[in-house]
């Protein structure tokens, strides 16, 4: 475990960000201005990507910087655009939702506590597969991507599937035939 | 192996509230495109539920080298990093259906398509 | 936003190596972080800065949307294509060690041409998805 005190600072680190997250959720859900909430979100992802760079998620943390903060962000910002809507109204009474909310969390919580401490090295998530893919038999150092083509070949297969079949329905969506143009 | 420490499970306490806050922004939101990001941000507490608990203190990433023994658990991260790509996949096609949406009924907020909704319902009760 | 010579320049500068940082991204993926979703994404944003500085017509002249539609499906058959020639080789469906006499070389191959049809699908999803809302959004301004 390299030096003494290192798993500590490591863990304030990861905390401090995930406060971060915290505060920045909780001004986004205050906001009511669409293009101040889409600049957030995408300030949220990059937030994201450095909680799993902390978390060792290098693959991931590479995905959702591009993704989230990249690629959603201009969507979102493209559809802002398409519907033309300023800003959301405001709710009018967010009482029931609030309640059904903190009921659900608070629920959440009493689970959680009941599952391994973070960072355990005896907890089940470690024990199972995860030694038998870090013995790397197919000879790549990157296990996450042996695992992703090769050990979860079928996963992956299924995930590009549903990528394509949503491009699929995009263009369904959204093609305008020419007889529509014409008519107008 | 849980001491039930509320530091030791900080990482899940925050997974919850963020998953709570975008049922939230879900729930309680009537414009359309801000309940899409509040589903996004449901969807990233899910990331964080998954790798926080394959990290190990003191770990590396998991891309092996000669010099180091401690890897953080690898399988997490691949069902994540299909998970984000698919996601934002289905957010654009919920955009898409916000912008038909908007195309139909002239705006993307809840109460005033059910209003038109029901307007058009009296309508057609009213005639026939 | 077409008219900024600075935006011009510097776009004109970073999105060969943004480009080229894709195919990095996928050809380095067995060693270092990355792979065929990040590299398809990566693709895909290179070509939407090119679309938001030089405007949508130039870049579907550059990038036709036939082109764009074939990669969406052709990712999708590379990567069944894979499996369907671990089978004819005599292996199971989706079965590298077969595809060369050494089976690590045949794993690495495998795997090597299933990151290539996830990055085809992935960056042309993403592209077509900024086309159909970005084309949209144009033509309602003609028409208004």
């Amino acid at each position: 475990m390299g030096r003494p005190g290192g798993g500590i600072i490591e863990t304030i680190i990861i905390n401090v960000l995930l406060v971060f997250m915290v505060l920045l959720v909780l001004a986004l859900i205050r906001t009511r201005n669409l293009f101040a909430v889409i600049v957030l979100s995408g300030l949220y992802s990059f937030l994201m990507a450095t909680v799993l760079v902390a978390l060792d998620a290098v693959d991931v943390a590479m995905t959702e910087a591009a993704v989230g903060a990249g690629v959603s962000t201009v969507l979102l910002l493209g559809a802002l655009n398409l519907c033309k809507s300023e800003e959301a109204k405001t709710a009018k009474r967010p009482w029931l939702p609030l309640a059904l909310s903190a009921t659900t969390g608070v629920l959440l919580i009493y689970g959680a506590m009941g599952l391994p401490d973070f960072a355990d090295p005896q907890a089940p998530i470690h024990q199972h597969v995860a030694p038998r893919y870090l013995q790397n038999e197919v000879d790549i150092p990157n296990v996450v991507t042996a695992v992703l083509a090769s050990f979860r070949g079928y996963d992956t297969l299924g995930e590009t599937t549903v990528v394509f079949t949503a491009g699929a329905g995009i263009i369904a969506l959204l093609r305008r035939r020419k007889r529509d143009t014409d008519a107008k | 192996m849980s001491s039930g420490g509320v530091i030791e499970h900080f990482s899940y306490i925050v997974t919850v509230f963020l998953m709570v806050a975008g049922l939230f922004i879900v729930i309680a939101r009537g414009n359309l495109i801000k309940k899409l990001i509040g589903l996004s941000i449901f969807q990233t507490s899910v990331y964080l539920l998954y790798i926080a608990p394959g990290k190990l203190l003191g770990g590396t990433a998991p891309i092996l080298a000669p010099q180091y023994s401690i890897y953080s658990n690898p399988l997490p991260h691949v069902l994540i990093l299909t998970a984000i790509v698919v996601g934002v996949a289905t957010l654009a096609l919920g955009l898409a259906l916000a912008v038909r949406i908007r195309e139909a009924y002239g705006t993307i907020e809840e109460d005033e398509i059910v209003a038109r909704d029901n307007a058009i319902e009296d309508a057609e009760g009213a005639g026939s | 936003m077409q008219n900024d010579l600075v935006l011009r320049v510097v776009g004109k500068l970073l999105i060969p190596f943004i480009l080229l940082f894709a195919l990095y991204v996928l050809f380095h993926g067995d060693f270092g972080p990355g792979g065929g979703f990040q590299a398809g994404v990566i693709f895909a944003t290179g070509i939407v800065f090119h679309a938001l500085i030089f405007g949508l017509d130039n870049t579907r002249q550059a990038v036709p949307d036939r082109l764009v539609e074939s990669m969406l499906a052709g990712g999708v058959l590379i990567y069944a294509g894979v499996g369907v020639a671990g089978l004819l080789l005599g292996g199971n469906y989706l079965d590298y060690f077969v595809l060369d006499k050494n089976p690590v070389i045949g794993q690495h191959r495998g795997i090597f041409w299933v990151e290539v049809g996830v990055a085809t699908t992935v960056s042309s999803v993403m592209l077509k998805i900024f086309y159909m809302f970005a084309s949209r959004g144009q033509r309602e301004g003609k028409e208004e």
